[in-house]
């Protein structure tokens, strides 16, 4: 998928929230559809099971209008969390422009958290694209728990973030940190506009 | 021939407030129940209002809650357009079926009616019958029926037996959400109480508010960092004074909360956006969208796109903004010539330009000028007296100002009294004035060349000819007289003329009302100008005429003479030109000079030797008659002497 197309005078932005089961990419999308006018987002797709667990993937369309002459539309997927469907979270990752890692910021999913970052840097492997190259920031949802339940963002960022992308702290269900971090990730996504070179 | 509906004006988009709320809800109650309500119902407010949105957006809902509907919307001057067009192609009667079928009519512009009793008459009669058959009619109009200038007492009361309804100037709070919506429907969002402060602005129409709105989104874009509303007020020249209490008490107001997350998502994104892609890239995207908007191929800025660092954008930018509007003045040149061929694709590509001049230029060499006055008719030749006195008069002022003094100016007057040359004389005037094209022709040959036009098939083109012309003289008006498809292209040539003060100037026998044969709305506008009346020559203008035509044949002027020929019982200018014309060919017959008494004796019967070689002088017209000198016939002037030509006796007849 490309980036920025120049002919058409299109931004179309494929941005996928990757990360462990039950850890908040659907409360994301929530959030975010919650927020967008109706003239501008188009209808949420959930594909999920009868316990709320995403079974495919999520996906929100959100037209931003024009920016700058060009028709600028994000795509906003998830992935299923669970281990057994990394078939669809490897489909899901295909042509995306950026990457949102949702991490569960309970101290006892943190194993969780590390073995979803390193499926995630294999399947775009898979895809031929070092995960060093794709723009991604990091989100530590669920940061409204008790303090002795969760690791803080800066124990979050030394387990997790050895690569030092951005990364925000979150309560994805009620919305705290949804919008900073889709405003981090769009950001470093935007930036490679002037490159112009299309991720996978 | 209508517009179609504009998809964004529909009611949602209709941002409702105290000053338009009775107007809305009435145009809902029609879209729901056409025909039922409020028939007609009339919409009336000062242009940007929304007069048109809100039209439209009846349409709409009624076409959503019905879509078997027949909905038509079009503009007053579309109606007129189309009336009469049908009128010129013999479909009046297909015209006025077609709209009394519809079942929604929505009519925009009504105020255009001052001044148009025909159109008048039609819209009441079209009015009656939707009324009966249960057809819902909307009309929209500046200014109430009442005022609405010449408008039929009877249109009047008719507007007003359904919902005569107003908008006023939106309030400030619907002016902030009209603020709101236009800017989020434009995907730009502004800090708190910048839209505000912009609203805190009573501008007299939506429209000036849209342009207020269209600045600070412009403002922004190009400083790449969100606008406050004391920037804001600095870009729309709001004193200063008065902005910050509106920003500052914006701020502090409770009911102002932080901006929506997506709304602040959004600037961020196009912060980010502007600032990523290359500005180049940017202001050649926007060309593109700019003038592919409006139609024309957009492939040569497309092509720059492609490359990753083109030189001089700018340049190519500007080299095509250039040519667009060579294409837009080349088109309009066109349209004026041939209508028809204005529309072709050929105006709309600028990566070929040599097809575009190509097409235009054939275009010009088809469109002739139309006939232009007689050089042979200077004013200067015109000889001033007593008689003509008052039309040469009004002829100067016509010349002095076309169009706003006498219009129409007609000459009447008999045969033979200078009409013709004082018409051309005018012309002559009138197309030395810049960028004048005067039509100057007879009657005749603007009945011939309409036959001529319908004949090929070529009467758009014939009728463009005429409307780019910035006067039209006609000479012996009387000729229309039968000729009702002339009659009709006239009158509405003469109504185009007359709204755009273009000259009109006629000639004809006698005072149009007591012509036979011409339409009474022909009599009447002729009657509306100046009828100014050419009497028959008196004594001094007699003289002067003589003093001119001896002149012109170099024959020395004898006091004598003069007076001789001055007191003959002559009734016209051309019959004097006659008479002198006798008078000189006998002397050059008998190789003698001009007398008094040369002349006596050619025009009272003392035997004149016959012209040897039937010698005439040249360069000399006559009046066809001429005595013969032959016989001992006593009145010598009512005898035939001499033919003229053939030519010249067709010149004769059709003068």
């Amino acid at each position: 998928m490309s980036l920025v197309n120049f002919t058409t005078r299109e931004i179309t932005c494929k941005i996928v929230y990757y990360g462990p089961g039950r850890s908040g990419k659907t409360s994301n999308l929530h959030y975010v559809y919650g927020r967008v006018p109706e003239t501008r987002r188009g209808r949420m797709v959930s594909l999920a099971t009868q316990t709320d667990r995403t079974l495919f993937f999520d996906f929100l369309p959100i037209d931003l209008g024009q920016i700058s002459g060009f028709s600028t539309r994000f795509q906003l997927y998830t992935v299923p969390g669970q281990v057994y469907y990394n078939a669809t979270r490897r489909l899901v990752l295909q042509g995306a422009d950026g990457v949102v890692f949702v991490g569960d910021s309970q101290a006892r999913q943190l194993d969780e958290n590390v073995e979803s970052l390193q499926n995630l840097q294999s399947n775009l492997l898979e895809h031929g694209v070092d995960v060093r190259a794709m723009p991604l920031v990091m989100q530590y949802n669920k940061q409204d728990l008790p303090p002795e339940l969760i690791l803080t963002q800066a124990e979050l960022d030394d387990s997790l973030n050895f690569r030092g992308v951005p990364s925000f702290p979150a309560d994805a269900l009620h919305g705290k940190g949804v919008f900073e971090t889709l405003k981090g990730i769009s950001e470093l996504v935007l930036k490679r506009l002037a490159a112009g070179s299309p991720a996978a | 021939m209508t517009s179609s509906l504009n998809p964004r004006f529909s009611f949602e988009t209709f941002v409702v407030g105290a000053a338009n709320r009775l107007a809305v809800t009435a145009g809902r109650t029609v879209a729901e129940n056409p025909g039922s309500a409020y028939n007609p119902l009339f919409i009336y407010s000062g242009s940007g209002l929304g007069k048109t949105h809100l039209l439209m957006a009846v349409g709409h809902a009624a076409k959503t809650i019905a879509s078997q509907l027949n909905i038509e919307y079009l503009t007053l001057d579309e109606y007129v357009e189309a009336f009469h067009a049908a009128i010129a192609a013999g479909q009046g009667d297909n015209f006025r079926r077609r709209f009394q079928n519809v079942d929604v009519l929505l009519v925009d512009d009504v105020q255009f009616l001052t001044n148009r009793k025909e159109m008048q008459a039609e819209l009441l009669r079209l009015t009656e019958a939707l009324q009966q058959s249960g057809h819902q009619i909307v009309l929209a109009s500046d200014r109430p029926p009442a005022e609405i200038a010449d408008l039929d007492e009877r249109l009047i009361s008719r507007f007003s037996g359904g919902l005569v309804v107003d908008m006023g100037i939106p309030d400030y709070e619907t002016r902030v959400a009209i603020l709101r919506r236009k800017a989020e429907e434009r995907g730009t969002s502004f800090q708190p109480g910048v839209l505000e402060t912009v609203a805190k602005v009573e501008y007299p129409n939506v429209r000036e508010l849209m342009g207020a709105l269209n600045r600070l989104i412009a403002f922004q874009a190009v400083n790449d960092a969100p606008i406050n509303a004391e920037a804001a007020s600095k870009v729309l020249g709001i004193p200063s004074a008065a902005s910050s209490s509106v920003a500052s008490a914006s701020v502090a107001s409770p009911r102002v909360a932080a901006p929506d997350e997506f709304s602040q998502f959004l600037t961020d994104v196009t912060v980010t956006v502007g600032k990523a892609v290359e500005a180049w890239r940017a202001r050649v995207a926007e060309a593109v969208l700019r003038w592919e908007g409006e139609g024309y191929r957009t492939g040569r800025l497309e092509k720059l796109l492609d490359q990753e660092t083109p030189a001089a954008v700018d340049e190519a930018i500007s080299g095509y903004v250039q040519d667009v509007e060579r294409l837009k003045a080349l088109e309009a040149e066109v349209a004026v010539l041939d209508p028809q061929a204005a529309g072709e694709k050929v105006f709309r590509d600028p990566d070929h330009m040599d097809e575009a001049e190509a097409a235009a230029a054939k275009v010009r060499d088809g469109a002739a000028p139309p006939p232009a006055p007689s050089a042979a008719f200077p004013l200067e030749s015109y000889v001033a007296g007593a008689s003509n006195e008052v039309a040469l008069s009004a002829a100067r002022a016509v010349i002095a100002k076309p169009g706003k003094k006498y219009n129409p100016l007609v000459i009447v007057g008999r045969s033979g009294l200078g009409k013709t040359h004082l018409l051309n004389a005018v012309g002559l005037e009138l197309a030395k004035k810049k960028n004048a094209v005067v039509a100057c022709l007879s009657t005749q040959g603007f009945v011939d060349e309409l036959i001529a036009a319908i004949d090929g098939n070529r009467v758009d083109w014939w009728r463009a000819r005429y409307r780019r012309a910035t006067a039209l003289l006609l000479d012996d008006i009387q000729l229309l007289a039968g000729k009702e498809r002339t009659q009709e292209e006239l009158f509405n040539l003469f109504n185009q003329f007359l709204d755009a003060d273009r000259q009109l100037v006629f000639t004809a026998p006698a005072h149009p009302n007591t012509l036979e044969g011409l339409e009474e709305r022909i009599v009447s506008r002729l009657e509306g100008g100046l009828v100014t009346e050419i009497a028959e020559p008196d004594k001094e203008l007699r003289r002067s005429v003589l003093e001119r035509l001896l002149t012109q044949q170099r024959v020395p002027i004898e006091p004598a003479l003069l007076d001789y020929l001055t007191d003959r019982p002559i009734d016209s200018v051309r019959s004097l030109t006659g008479l002198v014309q006798r008078v000189v060919e006998a002397a050059a017959a008998q190789d003698g000079p001009v007398t008094a008494g040369l002349a006596r004796d050619v025009l009272e019967g003392a035997p004149a030797p016959t012209p040897s070689g039937g010698r005439r002088t040249a360069g000399f017209r006559t009046s066809g008659i001429v005595v013969s000198s032959a016989g001992g016939v006593r009145s010598r002037e009512k005898m035939v002497w001499d033919w003229p030509a053939a030519a010249d006796r067709v010149i004769e007849d059709l003068r």
